[in-house]
């Protein structure tokens, strides 16, 4: 279970998230909806310490997060699919997965690893030897998750996933979330194409300018009118 | 035949001295984004530290050539000490902050040897004591083919450092994403400190190679071999490795045949206006890419 509690985040002078608290039991999807800057990309930052908290805790099966270094995380069972993909775009689809598991503190089989990826995404099998910075969006962001995965996670973080993809990419990256779910990977999912999140989520948090306006099961949102209006466009 | 031999192991020779410097110049412009004007000066305090230490471990019974070992101490302390006292507490408060650091970092060390050995030139004492080789009519020096082997070496070495190890890994990936780099594990401030580390060493063994072919040197030593070194970097791409290797034989191999064969008095005239050239055709060296854009 990972437990937001209180998260107070400044950039300068600029509160840019402001007592908020979110709660991601096991197994299940949360997602978190809102606009441009609302602060959803920070949050994720903070937990897994890109960018240090003012105030607040972030305890992850008990292990308090805030204070931990950024590159600590991913020794925690816990991965970050990050916005814009990241992947490395001068190494080829099998060096970056690779990455993935190269600096974790337990020495796994990779070469296993690689083939459940593989297995998963067989587009990546396919582009291999390539460099991942010639990949299409959607075979990028396949691959982002590929090399999170690669950590044997026990909570994927992944922030705005369908961004930049076309819709039929969008239904795909979001089977593939939901895929990741059924097989029990607990999941916390930034995304702006709120009714999709919602639609696949367990919980929905709606932020709007540092602060948690709403959170209710993700059906009852997609239901809720201030919602629907802000935020589905209906 | 033998003016060309000779000229062609010269030139690999100064080109390695270039290219072992280059590799420091282009290491940390790719892992940070900034030019360490200081390194040329890590070459000198090589040179000098060669200057004390090889009639010391000459005086102490060991073999001369161990001197080596010490400069590569020295030069890593001091590459390191130099990125965590002058340049990490600046880093982040933008390129020009961390340019000006490093020129006054490059001044502070030309200085302090200024006032630690003086202006007058030193003649560091012989290496190695190997004869010449002669095969035919052709005779090299052995002394040149020694480090000119040892410096190809370091570079193959270096090549499967980075390709193979894990550290090495690690220095590929920063330069290419510092948060993806981060969220894989990476301790993205070990990496840069190992950098400089490694630069520092690559350093050392560029200033044995110097002091062996061309024995005097000086304070001033960092900046005339830093520059043309850092021309090197440039030439092949900076912020890639084997184009560091390359633009610093390129680049020595140029000097020495434009001096032997054409006109002696204007090789440095001819070899930058070969650079020049090149940046024109090329913006980004020889091997350089243009950094891709991020989403």
């Amino acid at each position: 279970m990972l437990k937001i509690d209180n998260l107070n985040v400044h950039y300068g002078v600029i509160h840019a998230i402001n007592d908020v608290s979110i709660e991601v039991p096991d197994g299940q999807i949360v997602t978190l909806i809102g606009a441009n800057g609302a602060g959803k990309t920070t949050i994720l930052h903070t937990i897994t310490g890109l960018k240090k908290a003012t105030s607040g805790s972030i305890l992850w099966n008990d292990k308090e997060l805030t204070k931990e270094h950024d590159y600590k995380i991913v020794n925690y069972k816990m991965a970050h699919v990050p916005e814009g993909r990241h992947v490395f775009a001068n190494m080829s689809v099998q060096e970056n997965l690779e990455m993935g598991a190269a600096f974790t503190a337990e020495k796994s089989d990779t070469a296993e690893l690689i083939e459940d990826v593989y297995k998963r995404f067989p587009r990546l099998r396919e582009r291999a030897k390539q460099f991942a910075g010639t990949l299409s969006g959607g075979e990028q962001q396949m691959l982002a998750v590929g090399r999170a995965l690669m950590s044997r996670p026990k909570i994927l973080l992944m922030d705005e996933p369908s961004m930049g993809l076309s819709p039929i990419l969008v239904q795909e990256i979001f089977k593939i979330i939901k895929e990741l779910h059924e097989q029990g990977l607990t999941i916390l999912l930034v995304e702006q194409n709120a009714r999709m999140a919602l639609s696949i989520a367990d919980q929905g948090y709606v932020l709007e300018n540092g602060r948690i306006k709403m959170h209710d099961k993700a059906d009852e949102l997609l239901r809720n009118d201030e919602v629907r209006k802000a935020y589905l466009g209906v | 035949m033998l003016l060309f031999l000779q000229s062609l192991t010269n030139g690999l020779n100064l080109g390695s001295i270039y290219a072992l410097t280059a590799l420091g110049y282009t290491m940390v412009y790719g892992i940070i984004r900034m030019i360490n004007f200081a390194h040329g000066d890590f070459i000198m305090i090589g040179g000098f530290t060669l200057f004390y230490s090889i009639p010391f471990m000459d005086s102490i019974g060991v073999p001369k050539p161990f001197a080596i070992i010490i400069a590569i101490l020295v030069c890593v302390a001091v590459g390191v000490l130099t990125e965590q006292i002058a340049y990490k507490p600046v880093r982040g408060h933008g390129s020009m902050t961390a340019l000006i650091t490093a020129l006054g970092m490059s001044l502070f060390l030309e200085n302090l040897a200024l006032v630690l050995f003086g202006t007058t030139p030193r003649n560091v004492p012989a290496m190695f004591d190997l004869p010449n080789i002669t095969i035919g009519n052709i005779s090299l020096q052995g002394k040149t083919l020694l480090t000119l082997s040892i410096g190809i070496i370091t570079m193959i070495l270096l090549m499967i450092f980075v390709q193979k190890t894990t550290i090495g890994k690690a220095m590929r990936a920063v330069p290419e994403d510092r948060i993806a780099s981060a969220l894989v594990g990476i301790n993205v401030n070990r990496v840069i400190t190992v950098t400089f580390a490694l630069g520092s060493g690559l350093a050392a063994i560029a200033s044995m190679m110097y002091v062996t072919s061309y024995v005097s040197i000086k304070n001033e030593l960092g900046i005339t071999l830093g520059l043309k070194a850092f021309a090197a970097a440039i030439l092949g791409g900076i912020g890639s490795i084997p184009g560091a290797m390359i633009g610093g034989l390129l680049l020595g191999l140029i000097e020495i045949f434009v001096k032997v064969y054409l006109f002696p008095s204007w090789y440095e005239a001819i070899t930058y206006g070969l650079l020049i050239l090149v940046l024109l055709i090329k913006p980004t060296g020889l091997l350089g890419r243009k950094d891709n854009e991020k989403v």
